[in-house]
């Protein structure tokens, strides 16, 4: 099938998707967005978090089919041109990247945070972040980075 | 594969019929994982996130609440805490944010998994879900839903559409065990609903046997024990031997295997301590008439 989705504002298409794919697989490797990773393919790790019109979903849990028509914000829709999202600032200047595999996916959940929750408690990030899994132990410093993004 | 995407109920009731095979999906938190893996490869995929009339709740006549099968936990939570405690409370456990974004009490009945978050509130609620084809509707009692692992009395041309869930008259309770607060499928987990208009409790035990379970044993002594003891009109604290034996009851109803998330013998552990607590808290709650307590 062809399908049509608005992605970070622009209208794409996809030739022969297989309805049945996941939208992370559309975005990786039929739109050539590698942002969003691809890990788990089973929702428990959180590095595929995408918004979907706009609500932060598991990227991997979205078959193609069910994207038609939509809008899909991917990590590397948050920057404004050369000028960084004030979360992927934070992460940064944070500290809060180790190998890097899992920010995309925690960068789009605490972007998400901060729009609904401009200053969130401790326990409010980590309720927002507990879908999202960092193997290098990083809790502290991307614990830190959204302190930093919500004073910013 | 076919990839059906209605955009009216009726719509997707008469794709059902047609294609009994298609594999509805919704929030897909699992059909996706199934496919991400080769483990199915329907020859039809029934996409229902379009269809307006799954996506919505609604007062009943009775003070009960009609709720969508497509509405997702998130809604639950936000929208209905109040209304439907207990399954809000269950709903909160349910994975992480973007699980609860996209997951569904209809995709938890559909799935039908023992270890589902709400079927523990929905037969500790005496809920009912409302299966539709073009057939027609039949409403058939949670506590009838499931017939074994994975299983349960969906017809292959129906839809589940609605869950029906009685006015919260009482206290309600859920809580769960694993080994984190998020991402946790239940090692085992209990419902738990106080109804002071007719002096009866509900019970629900999930992930402890092939599908979820009531206690009715336990049921029936608390139920006898706060007749007896006049204790709906004169609200005392319960004693620790009615907790204890009312946790010993509910540990009993469970049919737990040893599986990699947990031995029978500690689930069977863990339900008499999670079923003390949850009363311990639910009765609280209805001596005091203070708010619910997420468990």
């Amino acid at each position: 099938m062809r399908l049509n989705v608005t992605v970070n504002g622009e209208p794409r298409q996809a030739e022969d998707v297989w309805p049945g794919e996941s939208l992370l697989y559309v975005l990786r490797e039929r739109l050539g967005l590698p942002g969003s990773k691809n890990a788990c393919e089973q929702g428990e790790c959180g590095s595929c978090t995408v918004y979907l019109d706009g609500t932060p979903v598991c990227a991997c849990l979205v078959a193609a089919g069910q994207a038609e028509g939509r809008e899909v914000r991917t990590v590397e829709g948050l920057a404004e041109g050369e000028a960084l999202d004030r979360v992927q600032q934070s992460f940064v200047d944070a500290g809060a990247v180790q190998c890097g595999f899992c920010t995309p996916g925690l960068v789009v959940a605490a972007h998400d945070l901060l729009a609904r929750v401009p200053e969130p408690t401790d326990p409010e990030i980590r309720e927002a972040l507990a879908g999202n899994l960092c193997r290098c132990t990083g809790y502290e410093k991307i614990l830190d980075a959204v302190r930093l993004a919500a004073r910013r | 594969m076919d990839f059906l995407r209605p955009t009216s109920l009726a719509d997707a009731l008469s794709a059902k019929a047609d294609q009994p095979e298609a594999v509805p999906i919704a929030g897909g938190t699992d059909v996706m994982v199934e496919l991400n893996f080769d483990h199915r490869r329907p020859s039809a995929l029934l996409d229902l996130t379009r269809v307006p009339e799954l996506a919505t709740w609604e007062p009943t006549a009775d003070g009960g609440t009609r709720l969508g099968a497509g509405v997702p936990y998130t809604r639950i939570i936000t929208e209905l805490g109040a209304r439907l405690p207990g399954l809000a409370m269950a709903a909160r456990t349910v994975g992480s944010p973007q699980i609860r974004n996209r997951g569904t009490v209809g995709g938890n009945l559909g799935a039908a998994s023992p270890a589902g978050d709400t079927h523990p509130v929905l037969l500790a609620v005496d809920a009912a879900v409302e299966l539709r084809s073009v057939r027609g509707t039949r409403v058939v009692p949670v506590r009838e839903f499931y017939t074994g692992v994975k299983r349960s009395v969906l017809a292959s041309d129906e839809l589940i559409t609605a869950v029906l869930l009685p006015r919260a008259g009482g206290p309600q309770q859920f809580s769960k065990v694993g080994t984190r607060n998020a991402m946790v499928i239940a090692v085992c987990s209990f419902g738990l609903a106080l109804h002071p208009g007719d002096g009866t409790v509900g019970t629900g035990i999930g992930s402890a046997g092939p599908t979820p379970l009531r206690a009715t044993e336990a049921e029936w002594f608390l139920t006898g024990e706060l007749a007896d003891g006049d204790l709906w009109e004169s609200p005392k604290p319960l004693t620790d031997s009615v907790r204890r034996r009312f946790g010993e009851l509910v540990a009993e109803a469970a049919a737990p295997i040893d599986d990699v998330r947990g031995s029978a013998a500690y689930r069977r552990h863990a339900l008499s301590v999670l079923a003390r607590r949850t009363l311990g808290w639910a009765w609280q709650d209805y001596r005091t008439g203070g708010d619910q307590r997420c468990a």
